[in-house]
């Protein structure tokens, strides 16, 4: 297994005017679920359809209409919840969170605030070794994860006198995972950010788009004296912290992180210049680079929450949930733990190829049957390398795991070097083909003949007398002959056997 | 035949399926009935087209395994979504409002051959025990005291006021805090409130959603029992529908109920309750005695606090309910000013397009919800409903068949009467049906008598949850004894 020996990292810390100030972080990541249908409604959950093309008279909120819950949603908050190895409530429950805005319909969001279907469960969250060696990684602790309805999108800049209104994405089904205040450094928020999006690549239950917005995150910053996190920790009293404010709805990671300096730095200037931050929701505007009050304290909505009477609790039974463990695919933190283990990779190397699945599953397949960090080095070195240079996804890789096995099975068996190698990858990549039938019609065949090699190196020493005296007095130079006679192979020469061969006739 | 609008749903099936009558006939009468009642202001929205259009497939189908309802003329309340007919819930609000979907209710009403004549009048989201609170104005009770128009009751007074004065054979009303119950009894017909799951709400226009039930009203018990059945069963489109089987409810009507435990709570002796209807309760304990049944008295230590249980939760889930009425998307939108924004067009529309009860009680409803409020009025009084719910519970479970208790605290009063009375004041028209919401159980009112200017009374039966069935059956014996057989004399 993976060594699990790890560090936590050290927290951000930033000098005010006055005095050092720790960060201290948590977030509502909102992760829209996979799924064909709407939580409520059998309506698409399609992205870029036609405005109000995916609208059932329920997400309309036409008088009468009734949620009944898709089952689908169920199952991959469950399966979600799996992942974060958190507690599954059998027993949840849906309310209303009530509020007046166009673009809910209803007049009420359907969440679930008193009894969500996850409970608490944790995040490792990895950020790298130090130059000494040791890894730092961040146990983030998962408070819940409740299912709930996003809203529709209000368009207000295609008129001058009007606002639109799209009603798409009205009623899909959104996961809001809400950490505890465990993350310490903006490096530290995009890193969970990103664990959370590779956990729900992995288990298939959101797409991870941050662009279109299926994954984007609230985040609460509050500002603290060295020393009072621990003392929060101990007592898991939220009084040995600074007053928190919640920057909403961002999409981006570099926003994010952008986001919370300048949220921090905000909040260090308050109270150093003596005065008491307020708890309020803030937008980042990064033109401005600056965070913007939304709404305070005294104007938040009173969302007058209370249990739906349409929907019965949402009962699961053990089994169900057994179930669908039981099909659970392997974890980022499994599989990094099973490379490392069964194919000797380092930790750095493991990461990479366990970054997606579609990375996973090419590299296992040209790592099987043949040196594990020989392929992990060709994958990432070689296509990774090659692939970032032309924009393109391992999915659109035009090199098959079959191809590029069978290249290194050709370096193996000492039929071509490993720089014969990269220039028969490049005609792989660029024009396909059988890498053995390809060496073996452009006579690529490393030359391990010694006559033959002899023979050439025989016929450099004779044509160059002054060189083979200097290496004599100085056998460094026999790199000189060695690249002669590669030169004169057209590169095909063994090179291992090239060095011996020359190393010998200098001698002689 | 004559007079046929004043058949009943049984005796017309009946004549339908001998042939000695044609659904079209029925439906012309009611529908010149109808005509000649706008005094009543009972149907608001007419579809007379569809009607005749539907009683002519019913006749072409008409035979003797034709299905339960059909070639039937019904009046429907204005509260079920109808296709392509004016729903509005007799509320300005929802003005122009003709939905795209038809209610599960009425649609299985449609499946089993009804006939619909029109919609009918009520009050407005349902809140009210009058039908003052309208957009169309007073619906009015067929019966009279001189010059003196009658409340018909509410909220379903509309369909009361209809089956009274037999401008349909039957109607649809619904049930959130008696608004069957208190119509039918002031009205002198039969109301059932089914179960809380029986009926689909799908398609119906939420008052309060823990509470809502539709339901049939009737001119007779048989007749309840005949649309009833056609009404109900599972909904998948409604996740609080229950997945019960149907029962047959005619055939359970034997009116043999030898050995049934009728309770008789004593909560339910109000202080100040006139004495007609004390008189009425003591006559209908008789008439369950004499067809056979045991009397016992029993004790329902919650029931006063049902009222004010009711009027926390009821308005709280309203106040949610009615927050899609917002002038976005359908209904009523205010005419705005110069630089109104968003703010202005909800406050303009929702203060144009409510009356008054709405308003009080979507207020009263984000009160009792309300950060710092929360606990002590909603959570409070849903714990309260457990109580009361429970109360129930321990006097089923000793073997209690059913529950007698007087419907309404009085026969029906003037409209106006009350205009300026505490709001409270109307509310206690419900005194005797909310905790049967609360409770979610089946209820029923059965007229029983007249007081003494004539107007008529009704009792009610509770039953067991889902078995409507021997509930129905109670109320058939209790029917058969009372023998009510006044109607209102046509003033209108």
């Amino acid at each position: 297994m993976l060594d699990l020996t790890f560090e936590p990292p050290k927290p951000k810390v930033i000098s005010g005017a006055k005095q050092d100030w720790e960060l201290v972080i948590g977030m509502e990541v909102h992760a829209q679920v996979s799924t064909r249908a709407k939580l409520f409604s059998g309506a698409s959950t399609q992205f870029g359809a036609e405005p109000n093309s995916n609208v059932a008279f329920v997400d309309a909120g036409m008088p009468g209409m009734l949620p009944v819950i898709n089952e689908e949603c169920v199952a991959q908050a469950v399966r979600t919840g799996l992942g974060l190895k958190a507690e599954i409530n059998l027993m949840s429950a849906f309310d209303r969170k009530n509020y007046f805005y166009p673009d809910l319909p209803q007049g009420y969001q359907i969440s679930q605030l008193y009894h969500p279907i996850v409970g608490e469960g944790e995040v490792l969250v990895e950020l790298g070794t130090d130059k000494d060696g040791t890894h730092r990684a961040r146990r983030v602790r998962i408070e819940r994860i409740h299912l709930e309805q996003d809203a529709g999108k209000s368009i207000h800049d295609m008129d001058p006198a009007m606002s639109f209104v799209d009603l798409n994405r009205t009623g899909v089904a959104l996961m809001e995972i809400v950490s505890r205040p465990d993350i310490r450094s903006p490096e530290e928020a995009a890193a969970y950010i990103a664990k959370l999006r590779q956990i729900m690549l992995y288990l298939g239950t959101c797409d991870g788009n941050m662009q279109n917005g299926n994954l984007r995150a609230d985040v609460n910053v509050s500002i603290c004296q060295p020393g009072q996190y621990e003392k929060y920790m101990e007592t898991q009293d939220f009084s040995h912290l600074g007053t928190r404010c919640e920057i909403k709805n961002m999409n981006s990671m570099r926003f994010i992180q952008q986001a919370i300096m300048v949220e921090a730095e905000r909040q260090i200037r308050i109270v150093e210049g003596g005065g008491q931050v307020e708890q309020e929701t803030r937008l980042y505007d990064p033109d401005k680079g600056e965070t913007r009050s939304m709404r305070s304290k005294e104007e938040a909505h009173d969302y007058r929450y209370f249990p739906d009477p349409d929907l019965l609790p949402l009962e699961i039974e053990q089994a169900w949930v057994d179930d669908i463990a039981a099909g659970l695919p392997e974890l980022p933190d499994a599989k990094k733990a099973r490379f490392m283990g069964d194919f000797g990779l380092a930790d750095y190397d493991a990461s990479v190829l366990t970054a997606d699945l579609a990375s996973a599953a090419y590299f296992e397949e040209v790592a099987k049957g043949r040196d594990g960090k020989t392929a992990a080095n060709w994958v990432i070195n070689e296509l990774f390398g090659r692939l970032n240079r032309d924009e393109k996804s391992i999915t659109d890789s035009p090199v098959s795991p079959a191809q590029l096995g069978g290249i290194i099975d050709l370096i193996a068996k000492g039929d071509i070097s490993g720089k014969i190698a990269k220039d028969l990858f490049e005609i792989v990549y660029t024009e396909g083909g059988d890498p053995a039938q390809i060496v073996e019609e452009r006579g690529m065949k490393q030359v391990t003949d010694t006559g033959a090699i002899e023979k050439a190196v025989d016929e450099i020493i004779a044509a160059n007398p002054a060189q083979v005296e200097k290496a004599k007095e100085n056998p460094k130079l026999a790199g000189w002959f060695v690249g002669q006679v590669m030169k004169a192979t057209g590169g095909k020469a063994n090179p291992k056997a090239v060095n011996e061969i020359v190393a010998k006739k200098l001698a002689g | 035949m004559s007079d046929l609008n004043k058949l009943g749903l049984a005796e017309a099936r009946d004549a339908l399926r001998k042939g000695e009558t044609t659904s079209v006939a029925l439906t012309e009468a009611c529908l010149s009935e109808i005509d000649g009642a706008g005094a009543l202001n009972a149907f608001v929205h007419n579809t007379p087209d569809l009607a005749l259009e539907q009683a002519k497939a019913a006749d072409a189908r008409m035979s003797a395994d034709a299905p339960s309802l059909n070639g039937l003329p019904l009046g429907i309340k204005d509260l079920f979504c109808t296709k392509g007919v004016a729903s509005q819930a007799a509320s300005r609000i929802l003005e122009g409002f003709k939905p795209q979907y038809e209610s599960t209710v009425t649609q299985n009403l449609f499946d089993a051959g009804a006939v619909m004549l029109g919609k009918l009048n009520m009050d407005e989201f349902a809140m009210g025990s009058s039908n003052e609170t309208s957009v169309y104005g007073d619906a009015v009770n067929p019966w009279k005291i001189d010059d003196r128009k009658l409340t018909p009751g509410g909220s379903s007074g509309g369909s009361a006021a209809a089956v009274a004065a037999d401008l349909c054979l039957a109607a649809t009303g619904t049930d959130t805090g008696g608004s069957i119950r208190q119509p039918a009894a002031l009205t002198g017909i039969t109301g059932i409130k089914p179960t809380y799951g029986r009926c689909s709400r799908w398609g119906i226009i939420a008052f309060a959603s823990s509470l809502d039930q539709a339901g049939p009203m009737t001119k007779s018990v048989r007749d309840a029992a005949i649309m009833l059945e056609a009404m109900c069963g599972h909904d998948p489109k409604d996740s609080t529908s229950v997945d019960l089987a149907v029962p047959d409810f005619e055939a359970a009507l034997t009116g043999d109920i030898k050995g049934k435990k009728i309770g008789i709570p004593r909560e339910y002796r109000m202080d100040g309750m006139p004495q007609e209807i004390e008189d009425l309760w003591a006559k209908g304990r008789e008439m369950m005695q004499d067809a056979g049944a045991e009397l016992v008295d029993i004790s329902l230590p919650h029931t006063k606090y049902a009222l004010p249980t009711y009027y926390v939760i009821a308005p709280a889930e309203a106040s949610s309910n009615l927050a899609r009425y917002d002038g976005v998307r359908f209904g009523h939108r205010a005419k705005l000013d110069q630089g109104d924004g968003i703010t202005e067009m909800y406050e303009k529309t929702r203060a144009e397009g409510f009356g008054d009860e709405v308003q009080r009680r979507v207020m009263v409803g984000t009160y009792v919800l309300s950060a710092g409020f929360y606990d002590a009025y909603y959570n409070r009084a849903r714990k309260v409903r457990t109580l009361i719910k429970k109360d129930f519970e321990d006097v089923f479970a000793q073997g209690i068949d059913g529950i007698l208790t007087p419907a309404t605290p009085s026969a029906a009063f003037g409209l106006g009467e009350m205009a300026d009375a505490d709001p409270v004041q109307m509310y206690l028209n419900d005194v005797f049906t909310v905790t049967v919401n609360l409770a979610g159980l089946p209820g029923i009112s059965v007229p029983a008598g007249l007081d003494a200017n004539g107007l008529p009374l009704g009792l009610q039966l509770i039953g067991r949850p889902w078995e409507e069935s021997d509930l129905l059956n109670l109320a058939y014996a209790l029917e058969d004894r009372a023998g009510f057989v006044a109607k209102p004399s046509k003033w209108w």
